[in-house]
């Protein structure tokens, strides 16, 4: 047989019908689905009278819109409240197990699916949510949907698809102290830029991506479809096997075992071709902050905001004075002496225990710098902050001046009240620094949790590295 | 959905690179429950000065771009999130027709879910139109899907390529899941082997409206 890259194994499971010339349809294992963009697809079902095809392996929660904090308060934004009555309303029409805002188990799709073990290695994964590629960190292939293909999954379990280019992107070396997944991430899409990875499903390789923890590497995998991947993956070893044994979607005793052997053979075989390549050296990925409105404008915090002139294509120099003016930024500042008005650390990118065990770390016996308008600490799911209280994790905070607020999307993407205000800047442990992403003429720089702890303390960026920060992922 | 074939008309430009979904339909529109309106939200905060006042600084609401029905753009376009609500506001704002040099996967897969053919053109042909688009007020564009070419007036001719299966959808306005179910027999056979139940071992705290499978 020849030898075969991982997304190739997992495509070749999966294709129900394979046929020249056409797209293929490939089975789903786990859907997600959640408030923001089912609706439609129910809706769509309903008209057409079909059922969903398979309700044991779809999965709803309430996240993107769900308050971040006290719940048993009525819900005042009456959208947020159909939104959430809809998607009530479909789970118990069609048969859906819901995880709604007051289940212990609540929290980001993309959180409580690996948490929860409901993603397990050689999957296919899909939800209506870009960020769904964080699944890969287990070896899935997972992507985004839209909502037409939602409906698709629901009535049949499957997508029609054609096979993606892939590509290799290798992580050599070790990580330098503080140095984070984050980092990595960043300064990947830094360097392929932000269509870099379009019509391609990437993998994570080399020695930098293999030491770091499945927290770690859900991070690196959240943020592919920012360099235009849709998916990205890793394959799994002992450090995915360690973190699924026991819970509660994962097989038990002998079960386990059989599991683990099957996914022993989800990796690229020797030989295997990808259509690209990349390589970085980890040791000269310093922390990352972005200085513009998308993830690829970015640079080593060490470094300053560039001159649209350093752009060798006139579209880069156009978006970069466009980006520079919404910013509010001057070419040539240092970054260091940027100044931060609100901190968010959460989003299905930088909200998992690791994270917030690094950032209470760098806090612990320290306060917010006065010119910090609000600090927000959201864990990805209900589970981690019950685990973040039984570390107390949320006193070192809230002594520290940040807010511990409850699970959900939250200041990421600010469908609930966690918006940022016009022409504020965050240091937000987040995914998108798009135009309006965290609210309207907001300005977001992304970084990595212990950076964004940091900008809290100090009120500006600045390195970590000058710090004794723990090794963190 | 409404098949696509021929389409002709007014090129709007929109001079910017990867230009992504969070910008054709912010996060506050998100919680709608229908595919519907969305016209009115498209590139809302570019479009609108507060009381949804129309910015007289933003190309869309040019008068000499009133009523175009074909979106010039440039590279990465449609970049970000997967909402489907960016082609629909897409859609319903009067676009038929998508010129860029590239899109992001999501969106280009989500255009031909709604009917809107993004049709992909080289870098060099794309500055072309931007430069016929921006001197001649009225600038038109005849779009024919079964050549696969983009013609103006003045004799200009280009064509480009897409995916046979993908040209077929928009040709017959196919519903998708009809189509796979179609093959329903195989989907089952698959069943049969793979796709065991989400078995839960330890218990959570989920509302179990799943029926026993």
């Amino acid at each position: 047989m020849p030898p075969k890259t991982l997304y190739q194994k997992i495509w070749d499971s999966h294709a129900v019908r394979e046929e020249a010339g056409q797209p293929s349809i490939i089975y789903i294992d786990r859907h997600l689905i959640h408030e923001g963009t089912s609706p439609q697809a129910f809706a769509g079902l309903r008209a057409e009278g079909r059922k969903v095809r398979r309700p044991d392996l779809t999965f709803a929660v309430m996240d993107h819109s769900v308050s971040t904090t006290d719940r048993t308060l009525p819900i005042l934004d009456q959208d947020a409240k159909l939104q959430f009555d809809a998607l009530e309303k479909n789970c118990r029409e069609f048969g859906v197990r819901l995880f709604d805002m007051h289940s212990k188990n609540q929290g980001i799709v993309h959180i409580i699916g690996p948490e929860l073990g409901i993603t397990q290695p050689g999957q296919t994964i899909v939800c209506g949510d870009s960020h769904t590629s964080t699944h890969g960190a287990f070896g899935t292939l997972a992507f985004g949907i839209g909502t037409s293909e939602v409906e698709h999954v629901l009535a049949t379990q499957c997508l029609v698809q054609s096979r993606s280019k892939t590509m290799n992107i290798v992580v050599n070396g070790k990580r330098p102290h503080g140095v984070t997944a984050k980092d990595i991430i960043l300064a990947i899409i830094g360097k392929i830029g932000i269509g870099g990875g379009t019509g391609r499903v990437a993998e994570y390789s080399g020695q930098a991506i293999r030491e770091l923890s499945m927290d770690g590497r859900m991070t690196v995998c959240n943020m592919t479809i920012e360099g235009g991947a849709r998916a990205g993956m890793i394959a799994p070893d002992e450090t995915t096997f360690a973190y699924l044994e026991g819970r509660p979607f994962v097989p038990r005793g002998k079960a386990f075992e059989e599991a683990v052997a099957r996914w022993r053979q989800l990796k690229t075989d020797d030989g295997a071709k990808f259509d690209t390549t990349v390589e970085l050296q980890a040791e000269k990925i310093a922390p990352q902050v972005t200085w513009g409105t998308n993830p690829g404008m970015v640079t080593g915090v060490t470094d300053r905001v560039p001159h649209p002139g350093s752009f060798t294509d006139v579209n880069d120099q156009k978006a970069t004075e466009r980006a520079l003016v919404y910013m509010g930024l001057k070419a040539g500042t240092p970054i260091v002496d940027i100044p931060v008005d609100r901190v968010f650390i959460g989003s299905c990118t930088n909200s998992r225990i690791d994270d917030l065990r690094a950032a209470a770390h760098f806090v612990e016996g320290k306060h917010v710098a006065r010119n910090i308008k609000q600090a927000l600490i959201v864990p990805g799911s209900r589970g981690i902050k019950a685990q973040a209280e039984k570390e107390g994790l949320d006193k070192i905070f809230t002594a520290a001046g940040f807010e511990w607020r409850d699970a959900g999307c939250s200041m990421c993407i600010g469908m609930n009240a966690d918006v940022l205000p016009p022409h504020e800047r965050s240091a937000s442990t987040s995914n998108r620094n798009f135009e309006g992403r965290q609210g309207k003429d907001s300005r977001t720089h992304l970084v990595s949790p212990v950076m964004a702890a940091a900008a809290a303390i100090a009120g500006h960026f600045v390195d970590v590295r000058e710090f004794a920060v723990e090794s963190v992922e | 959905m409404k098949p696509f074939i021929t389409h002709t008309g007014l090129v709007a430009p929109l001079d910017r690179v990867n230009v992504d979904t969070d910008q054709m339909v912010p996060k506050q529109f998100l919680k709608a429950l229908t595919r519907q309106g969305f016209g009115r939200i498209l590139f809302y905060d570019w479009r609108y000065l507060p009381g949804e006042k129309p910015n007289p600084q933003f190309v869309l609401n040019f008068p000499r771009y009133k009523g175009a029905s074909v979106l010039l753009a440039r590279a990465n376009f449609g970049c970000g999130s997967s909402r489907e609500h960016a082609p629909w506001a897409i859609g319903d704002y009067g676009f038929r027709v998508i010129l860029a040099p590239s899109y992001a996967d999501i969106f280009y897969n989500n255009c031909f879910k709604n009917g809107i053919l993004p049709a992909e053109l080289t870098e060099q042909q794309i500055e072309e139109l931007f430069k016929r688009t921006e001197k001649e007020e009225g600038y038109s564009l005849s779009i024919d899907l079964p050549n696969q070419t983009v013609r103006d007036n003045h004799g200009l001719s280009y064509k480009f390529e897409i995916v046979p299966s993908r040209k077929e959808v928009l040709l017959q306005g196919l519903d998708d899941i009809g189509t796979t179910l179609k093959h329903e027999p195989e989907i089952t056979a698959y069943e049969k082997i793979h796709a065991a139940t989400a078995t839960m071992f330890d218990t959570v705290d989920v509302k179990n409206y799943s029926p026993a499978h």
